[in-house]
């Protein structure tokens, strides 16, 4: 066997040789990344549930009565050069009648003639933060008789927007900082039981890389085996909660982010991590005794 | 082989003076008891000799490394120039006899063909043939220091360093084991023996070196351990 498959064997029977605190590593590593995964998941939701209620948000321009059609579509233009809309669509008085009659009782409307109604503009945001300003431009656009935004609810997102980043971001640096503390120490309590192999190994002249190289095989396998464990739990942890809040009640006012959409950047993350931890923590554990 | 001139040690946590001006000469092919007291400074000796600590002044060479100004990359080649044996054998319990001393030739790069010769042939020469795949704590303590001293000898040290290597044995046992560092120093390598066992090293005609109060008090030809 040549020196690199010596070290490699080494490393691997190293796991099964302290099976208990290699169980126990990988127990805290699966621990945290869970702990981490299923909090990231939910911010994910949250900020997407916010995004698409912002992008639901639209900002409604209504036309003066006295332009024509032609006069009214001959606005889009200006309306399009105001700073901060990012989509115009213009709607006739006739259309925007049949889409009241499709979301309404049509018998409402057989008495109704489309003047009643006025041509409009749709106008999406880029950013809903400053509503209150585009609105204020929109209505200085010649031929613009009304502009109808939902301040308040745009106001209400960006306050629960700021908040969930804020918070969520708070969390998740408290959390990698716990689970790598644990998780370092974990494998800084497996590598003392094994400081006087270590001792030996110096003592006879191997040099700091060999006797590193099976920790850090050790710890990549480790990590490895946590971060993929702890990936396939979170996998069916998600789709069970997310399944039940689909089928129950909430599932009609609060939409998911399928497993499938965030599948490998979890997966990318949780390897990630989960061989970070195991070799930097393994190789750190040991340098103290390395230093004789 | 080993050159100590005015070595002086303090230990920089409690500030003990360990060494006081130690001068020791050791060539290629003797056999040297170190004697003296607990705390007289022979720990401290074998430690500045293989590299655990640094001296506080003075010059050491050993097998060409100036130990004063080594760098700890170069520690490793250092060690693999020397064979250390201590009394509690430091053994690896999860190990095969085989693998305790073949452990020590892997971890210098040695290839499987040369390990599968060398190991036998030296288990052979501590007289362990037979028991290459018993573990440690299935042996006796003068056949775990007989694999210490087979771990020490596999790679062909030009030095060999054994610290009190009979404290856990029985004076028959003891008796053998030098016998045994003494047939090795026959061979050609250079024995260093740590002990305050004077029958012991009034056993054997060599050179011994006392210690004391971090001093050497006597170095003599006539093989008595002659401080009391």
């Amino acid at each position: 066997m040549n020196r690199l498959g010596y070290l490699i064997k080494s490393g691997i029977t190293g796991i099964f040789s302290h099976g208990l605190m290699s169980f126990a590593t990988v127990t805290i590593i699966m621990a945290c990344l869970i702990i981490m995964g299923s909090f990231g998941l939910l911010v994910v939701n949250i900020n997407e549930m916010l995004s698409g209620l912002e992008d639901e948000n639209e900002v409604v321009a209504f036309v003066d009565d006295a332009l024509t059609l032609e006069e009214a579509e001959a606005l889009q233009p200006l309306i399009e050069a105001v700073p901060n809309v990012a989509g115009v669509e213009f709607i006739t008085n006739e259309q925007a009648m049949e889409d009241f009659q499709e979301d309404y009782d049509p018998e409402l409307f057989e008495i109704l003639d489309s003047s009643t109604f006025r041509h409009r503009y749709v106008i999406h945001l880029t950013d809903i933060s400053l509503m209150s300003q585009t609105k204020a431009d929109l209505e200085s656009v010649d031929g613009v008789a009304d502009v109808n935004a939902h301040l308040d609810y745009a106001q209400a997102f960006i306050t629960a927007r700021n908040i969930v980043s804020i918070v969520s971001l708070i969390l998740i640096i408290i959390l990698i900082v716990v689970s790598f503390f644990i998780m370092s120490n974990t494998i800084k309590l497996a590598t003392f039981t094994r400081r006087e192999e270590i001792a030996i190994m110096k003592m006879v002249g191997a040099s700091n890389g060999f006797i590193r190289c099976p920790f850090i095989v050790e710890g990549l396998v480790l990590g490895i085996l946590g971060g993929g464990l702890a990936y396939l739990i979170e996998w069916g942890l998600y789709n069970l909660v997310t399944g039940r809040i689909v089928t129950g009640v909430t599932g009609t006012l609060i939409s998911v982010v399928p497993f499938s959409t965030v599948m490998y950047p979890l997966l990318a993350a949780f390897l990630g991590v989960g061989i970070l931890v195991g070799v930097v923590g393994g190789s750190s554990a040991i340098r103290n005794y390395l230093k004789v | 082989m080993v050159q100590m001139n005015n070595v002086r040690m303090i230990y920089d946590s409690s500030g003990t003076e360990a060494l006081n001006g130690v001068d020791i000469e050791i060539h290629e092919g003797e056999f040297v008891f170190l004697v003296g007291p607990s705390g007289s400074g022979k720990t401290t000796i074998i430690k500045l000799l293989t590299g655990e600590v640094q001296a506080a002044g003075g010059e050491i060479t050993v097998n060409g490394f100036d130990m004063r100004r080594i760098k700890r990359r170069k520690l490793p080649k250092l060690r693999r120039t020397l064979g250390v044996i201590f009394q509690d054998f430091r053994l690896i319990d999860k190990m095969t006899v085989y693998d305790n001393v073949a452990f020590a030739m892997r971890v210098v790069g040695a290839k499987s063909k040369d390990i599968k010769e060398r190991v036998p042939y030296v288990l052979e020469l501590v007289g362990l043939k037979g028991r290459e795949k018993r573990y440690p704590q299935e042996l006796s303590g003068g056949e775990q220091q007989r694999v210490a001293i087979a771990r020490a000898l596999v790679n062909s040290p030009r030095m060999i360093i054994a610290d009190e290597p009979t404290g856990n044995l029985d004076p028959v046992r003891s008796l053998e084991l030098m016998l045994l560092l003494e047939k090795i120093n026959e061979l050609g390598t250079t024995v260093l023996v740590v002990t305050h066992e004077k029958e012991l090293v009034n056993a054997f005609s060599k050179r011994v070196v006392a210690i004391d109060g971090g001093k050497v008090i006597s170095d003599g030809m006539d093989g008595y351990y002659n401080y009391e």
